[in-house]
């Protein structure tokens, strides 16, 4: 042991005299008590709240992140699904049209066809009453012309009808050959020279 | 000094310790280094020279700091029982790094002559009190800055040293080679050693802080524009 009052020497020279070393290690071991029991719960309850506020931040952060990323690929598939009703929308319309315009062109080959039907009845009506007032005008004509050459002797009607009607089914029988649809014509046609 | 050997190892170890398992989720060691790390960067450098100009020089005011303190603290723990720094060596090496460096840091911003004019000649100093002035500012900073950086921290460790084993070998002389009637006088150096013990881990972060806290407002006189 060092007393004070001595220079040391050797090894001594490197380590504290006994005093030195004694009371500090006294001191500083009460020190180290206090900061074990009071001070290094607190400091590292600071510690591990920096720690956990660290973990939640990163926690936090990539929480975030994954949600951001469910976003993008939830508005992604509803643009593939929006794009695929849109297209399903077009086909159907287009098929839609099609068939609206196939109707259309039944609907219309069926008009022309009655337009068609109804001219054809109409030229066949007009030629029916053309071929009655042409018989009608021609038994006229025939009439007045034997009556002039014949002179009075025709004047009897009973006669006069008789030879008119043989005339016309003369006239008939040749046209016959042509037109079908005035089978009716002799009889209606048998009285009106009649009359007029 | 034997004492500084072995707080180089001890830091060696704390660091290596902290640093081993280093992740971006600290641990509780890893929390208390980057706490300190963050105390020196953020409220001594960039407090000082601002947060861009800051960045190089974070590294070395790191590495003052720390050696400082670690040196500083040495002087009470028992078995080294003095300070690193209390001796002229350690700090006047500290002081001339800071010295050096704020130096070159200068030239090499402004440029030799813009630099030395900027800092030996005020600007706004009427011509005839210059034989005064300019040697003044060249004692100022090439003698006076470096030499109290050093001078402040090896006295204040020192004085604690001295104060420490005084009021140990008070404690060891009065309780064990005395009359009975000085214990009492015994048990209140005892607790002045226990007061000056508490002081001294004060003062072994204070001059650590002071030291660093200097050295960047010396360096950042490089680095404004002009004065």
């Amino acid at each position: 042991m060092t007393s004070a009052h001595e220079t040391p020497s050797g090894i001594d020279i490197f380590i504290p005299p006994f005093y030195d070393w004694f009371w500090s290690l006294i001191i500083v071991g009460i020190l180290a008590l206090v900061f074990l029991k009071f001070a290094l719960p607190k400091i590292n309850a600071v510690l591990d709240e920096r720690t956990a506020k660290i973990e939640g931040g990163i926690a936090l952060a990539e929480k975030v992140q994954a949600e951001a990323a469910d976003a993008k690929a939830q508005t992604e598939a509803e643009l593939v699904e929006a794009r695929n009703v849109a297209a399903g929308i077009k086909d159907e319309a287009s098929s839609d049209g099609a068939a609206i315009v196939a109707e259309a062109k039944a609907k219309a080959q069926a008009e022309a066809a009655r337009i068609v039907e109804a001219a054809h009845r109409q030229i066949e009506a007009e030629r029916a009453s053309a071929v009655v007032s042409l018989r009608e005008e021609v038994g006229g004509l025939a009439t007045e012309l034997a009556s002039r050459i014949v002179g009075e002797s025709l004047a009897d009607d009973a006669r006069q009808s008789r030879v008119i009607d043989r005339f016309l089914d003369d006239l008939d029988a040749g046209l016959a050959g042509k037109a079908e649809a005035t089978d009716s014509a002799p009889a209606s046609s048998g009285t009106e020279p009649g009359q007029a | 000094m034997l004492v500084r050997l072995v707080v180089m190892a001890a830091m060696i170890l704390f660091l290596w310790l902290a640093v081993r398992k280093a992740k971006v989720v600290p641990g509780r060691l890893q929390g208390f280094l980057e706490m300190g790390l963050d105390f020196v960067r953020v409220q001594i450098v960039e407090q000082t020279l601002g947060k861009e100009r800051a960045k190089p020089f974070v590294g070395m005011f790191t590495v003052i700091f720390f050696t400082i303190l670690f040196m500083n603290l040495a002087g009470i723990i028992p078995f080294l029982n003095v300070a690193g720094t209390s001796r002229i060596g350690m700090p006047l090496v500290l002081a001339l790094w800071v010295f050096v460096t704020y130096l070159v840091v200068g030239v090499r911003r402004h440029g030799g002559g813009t630099y030395f004019k900027a800092q030996l000649v005020p600007a706004g100093v009427p011509g005839w009190m210059l034989p005064i002035i300019v040697p003044i500012e060249a004692l100022q900073l090439f003698v006076i800055r470096p030499l109290t950086l050093a001078l402040r921290l090896v006295a204040n460790m020192m004085a604690g040293h001295i104060l420490l084993v005084l009021t140990f070998v008070g404690t060891h002389t009065l309780l064990f080679y005395s009359e009975a009637a000085m214990v009492p006088v015994g048990a209140l150096t005892f607790v002045s050693g226990f007061a000056a013990t508490l002081f001294e881990i004060f003062v072994a972060g204070l001059q650590a802080f002071v030291f660093t806290l200097l050295s960047a407002v010396y360096l950042n006189f490089s680095l404004e524009e002009s004065h």
